[in-house]
This record gives structure tokens, C-alpha cells and sequence, in this order.
């Protein structure tokens, strides 16, 4: 396990960070935290700041100026909003890549996201949806104690998107990594999340536990409040239906 | 609402039968082979000019002829003994070049002080004409058999090393990023992103290469070669034997052909992932 400097409640540890491009302040002293196995997806507009904090959280933030402190676990995986699969590796070549002797391992994470049989198959043979499915087993066979996810489903058609809803709870419910998902879809953010942020101007101005009974149905009039909420935080106007 | 709709008829042309269909707005394929019809104009064009008298056989000798003179040169083995001293003139020059080209584009490609020591000499090296090196060489080397392997190998190190190169360092970020979230080793990710995200370039670099070598000898067995396919038409040339000079062309045609063919299944094979692609 990974030591978490002295406190041992919190996966994810950042404080008062900033970052800046030029003159724009994208990330203005940012304070977050998350617990083990806490399921948080992050709102925003775009230019928000979302990913800036993603990729700082990643460690893929060189070159940017800023300050303050971050402390992540040791095991962190990163899911792409594109499944950013090497063409020229088999799936699960893929999925081990990096991971000498993994092969079982890696066997199993695909069985998991239900594509055992295609261990041999080409990238390029398979479908945006089994894409992203190679690469959350990628994710998950390095048993990752913080997931990163920029917009895992951003590029999938709404049936897919739903099915990979569903795979990514329950793997979430199996593993129990600290997840952070990065969306601008309101509804994903509710159906999957134990707790949901909105981050306007590099500050994060919405923080809400997301108390609805499981599962979380579009009738359920607290549904409805909870997405109304997050709308007005947004700057959507909730007034026109949807 | 109390009655289904009246059943239709289904417009025939509206069914689609089992075999696939032609792409719309994609031009219709003719026929097999179809891409040889302007070659067999060409060739009755030129058969019918012979036969009617219209072409002077000194510039231009009729296809028949040319086809007998072919015959007769290998029959007396005179082909033989100028393609045999070509190929392994083409031969030794491509695959030293293509193995300096390669190697130097890996050493630019993979460390900074690869990239300040080699880059700065290949980029003028490129500049400069290749057959314009010609001179330097025969006055170095001689005009023997190294000159014209040398000359040829050059051409095919500068055509490797461009290409290699060039996608060596263009790999996409997107996969560096992934290899630095992954945690891979500069080894791994060297082994496992840069060198099999490289390979088309190489394979390009392998089929210019094949080109530059076929006309590099050309030239070079034009210079006080004794033998050589390249030769034996330029010495056709001062008898006016423009059969035999045709028959030459033929034979680099073949060879020119067969190189590309071979490299491009080569590729095919290497590349196999890049067929669920392109298909």
C-alpha cells in the first residue's frame, strides 16, 4: 500500500494548487480530497479547468506553471477519452503492455470487461465500445488504487454508453479504486458517482454527496432536483426542457 | 387504429440481394486487369506504326523485333552476363545502404547527441545531388566495381535515413503520454511504441530506396563500366541499336517491378495490423 504522508483517510490529497498558462489562471487554489474507493465524477464547463486538474493529478502536467501539493497513491491508471490502443499490439498485448508476466492477469481483466476470445484481435477489428472496454481492462490489471477517467465515454453512441455505465460500476464495486471521472454529461455524473464536483474558474464552486438510492432512476424526482442543481451551477438554464 | 396498415409491396429495386453492393458514389470498377488496356493501346499503337512503315527502326524498332533481339540475347548469353554483374551491383549497394541508412536514422532518431552529430551531415549530404558526387567518387575509388557500389549505396542511405528518421521522432504524443502513464521503461518504450510506430516510414524508406538504386546504376555503368545491363544499352546507343536499348529498358522495367512487388508484400506482412484499416 501506498503511504499517504501521515494520513491514511484520504486517496487523493491536493492543496491549494494552481496552475497557469501565460497569463490565464486555470486551476486557482485548488483544494480537493478523496477517500479510498470514493467515486467522484468532476463537472464543468469547458475551459473549467477539468482536465488541467486531471492531467496535474496524472503527473502528465510538465511544462505548466503552478504551485501547491498533490499527493496521489502509488497505483494510478489513466483512461483516455480516445481508447489510445497501440494499432500495432494485439488487445492483449495492449492490456500487459509493461507488465512482464502478466498474460494471465491480463487474460482475466478482458474476461472481466467481457471480451475474452479477442486476446488476438487487432484494435483496429474492434468496435469503438470494445475499444474502450480493452482499455479499462488495461486499467484495471495494474490494480489501480486511484482511476483518472477524462471523458471514458465522450466518443461512444448512447446505448454503448449505457452498458459501459454499468460495467464501470460494477468494476468499480469488485476493485474499489478511487475514481475520478471527468464528464460534461449531467446524467452520467449522477447515475455513477457517490459524490459529484463542479469546477468553474479553477475552483471547485459544487461539492454534493450524491444520496440517491441505487438504482438510480431519470423518474426519481430527486434525480431531477440533483440535475437541476448541477444545470444552474453549470450556467444551463433549467427552465427549458430538456 | 382499429386495422393494420394495408400490406405493400416492397419497390424490387428497394431489395437488396445477399451480394454486396457497389459503393454509390465510388467510380465502378471495369473489369480484371483493366489497368493494362492503356498498355495494350500503347503496344497496338506502336504495332501498327511498325507494320505500316511510319517508324524509323534506327529511333524506334517494332515490338516483334525487339521481342526476337531479347531472345537472341539471352539465347547467346549476352543478357545473362550484363544482368548478372547489375544485380549484384544494385544488390550489394541497396542492402549497405539501406543497413548505414538505418542504423544512422536509429542513432538520430533515439539520442539527442545522435540527432547534433548525424542530422547536420545527412541534411547536406541531401542537398547536394547524388550523381554530382560521381567525380569525387571515381576520383577516390576508381572507376572499379567500388565506385558504383558506393555511389548506389549512397543514394539508398540518404532515402533511409530521411524517412526512418523522420518517423522515428514523429511519433504521436498521445502514445508517449500513454507510455508515461503506464510507467514503461525507455527501453519497452522504445521497443514496443517507437520502433513498430516507425516501421511504415522504414518501409517507405525501403521502396524509394529500391528506385534510387535502379537509376543510381543506370548512370554509374554508363561510366566506364565493362559490363552491366546499364552498359550494354548505352553501347547500343553508339551502333544504333535502339532493339537491344529497348530490350535493356524491358529488363529494368522487370527487375524495377519485381523489387517494389517484393518489398510491398514484405510490408504487407510486417504491417498486418494495418489491414483491419485499410479494408
Amino acid at each position: 500500500m501506498a503511504t499517504y504522508a501521515g494520513e491514511l483517510t484520504a486517496a487523493v490529497r491536493v492543496s491549494t494548487v494552481v496552475r497557469r498558462f501565460g497569463d490565464h489562471v486555470v486551476l486557482d487554489g485548488l483544494d480537493l480530497e478523496l477517500a479510498p474507493g470514493e467515486f467522484v465524477a468532476l463537472l464543468g464547463k469547458s475551459g473549467s479547468g477539468k482536465s488541467t486538474l486531471l492531467r496535474a493529478l496524472a503527473g502528465l502536467d510538465y511544462d505548466t506553471a503552478g504551485s501547491g501539493e498533490i499527493l496521489v497513491p502509488e497505483r494510478v491508471s489513466v483512461a483516455f477519452q480516445d481508447s489510445r490502443l497501440l494499432p500495432w499490439l494485439r488487445v492483449l498485448d495492449n492490456v500487459v503492455l509493461g507488465l512482464p508476466k502478466a498474460r494471465e492477469l491480463g487474460r482475466a481483466a478482458l474476461a472481466e470487461v467481457g471480451l475474452d476470445g479477442r486476446e488476438r484481435a487487432w484494435p483496429g477489428e474492434l468496435s469503438g465500445g470494445e475499444q474502450q472496454r480493452v482499455a479499462l481492462a488495461r486499467s484495471l490489471v495494474r490494480e489501480p488504487e486511484l482511476l483518472l477517467a477524462d471523458e471514458p465515454f465522450g466518443a461512444l453512441d448512447a446505448l454503448t454508453r449505457i452498458k459501459m455505465h454499468d460495467l464501470l460500476r460494477a468494476l468499480h464495486e469488485r476493485h474499489r479504486p478511487a475514481v475520478l471521472l471527468v464528464t460534461h454529461d449531467v446524467d452520467e455524473a449522477i447515475v455513477l458517482a457517490d459524490r459529484v464536483l463542479v469546477l468553474d474558474n479553477g475552483r471547485i464552486v459544487v461539492d454534493r454527496r450524491v444520496d440517491l438510492p441505487a438504482p438510480r432512476s431519470l423518474r426519481d424526482p430527486a434525480f431531477h432536483e440533483f440535475r437541476d442543481l448541477l444545470r444552474g451551477a453549470l450556467g444551463v438554464d433549467t427552465e427549458v426542457p430538456a | 387504429m382499429t386495422s393494420l396498415a394495408e400490406p405493400r409491396t416492397i419497390r424490387p429495386e428497394a431489395v437488396r440481394t445477399g451480394s454486396p453492393r457497389r459503393r454509390r458514389l465510388g467510380r465502378p470498377r471495369l473489369f480484371p486487369f483493366a489497368g493494362l488496356i492503356g498498355v495494350a493501346v500503347v503496344l497496338g499503337v506502336w504495332s501498327i506504326a511498325s507494320a505500316a512503315g511510319a517508324l524509323d527502326p534506327r529511333k524506334l524498332s517494332a515490338p516483334w523485333t525487339v521481342v526476337r533481339t531479347g531472345i537472341d540475347l539471352i539465347g547467346d548469353g549476352t543478357l545473362q552476363a550484363n544482368l548478372g554483374p547489375s544485380l549484384y551491383r544494385v544488390a550489394i549497394g541497396f542492402a549497405a545502404g539501406v543497413l548505414i541508412g538505418t542504423a544512422l536514422a536509429v542513432f538520430a532518431g533515439l539520442t539527442r547527441f545522435g540527432e547534433a552529430l548525424v542530422d547536420g551531415p545527412i541534411q547536406v549530404k541531401r542537398a547536394v545531388p547524388l550523381l554530382g558526387l560521381a567525380p569525387l567518387m571515381i576520383l577516390w575509388l576508381g572507376i572499379g566495381e567500388q565506385f558504383k557500389i558506393v555511389l548506389i549505396a549512397l543514394g539508398v542511405v540518404t532515402y533511409m535515413y530521411v524517412q526512418t528518421h523522420a518517423a522515428l521522432t514523429s511519433i504521436d504524443h498521445r502514445y508517449v503520454e500513454l507510455a508515461e502513464v503506464l510507467g514503461l521503461s525507455r527501453p519497452a518504450f522504445v521497443r514496443k511504441v517507437v520502433i513498430p510506430g516507425a516501421l511504415p516510414g522504414f518501409f517507405l524508406g525501403l521502396r524509394l530506396s529500391a528506385t534510387i538504386a535502379w537509376l543510381t546504376l543506370v548512370v554509374v555503368e554508363e561510366v566506364n563500366a565493362t559490363d552491366g545491363l546499364g552498359k550494354m544499352i548505352f553501347k547500343a546507343q553508339d551502333y544504333g541499336q535502339s532493339d537491344v536499348i529497348l530490350v535493356g529498358l524491358a529488363v529494368f522495367g522487370i527487375f524495377g517491378f519485381a523489387s517494389d512487388a517484393i518489398l510491398r508484400v514484405l510490408e504487407r506482412k510486417v504491417l498486418s495490423w494495418r489491414r483491419t484499416l485499410a479494408s
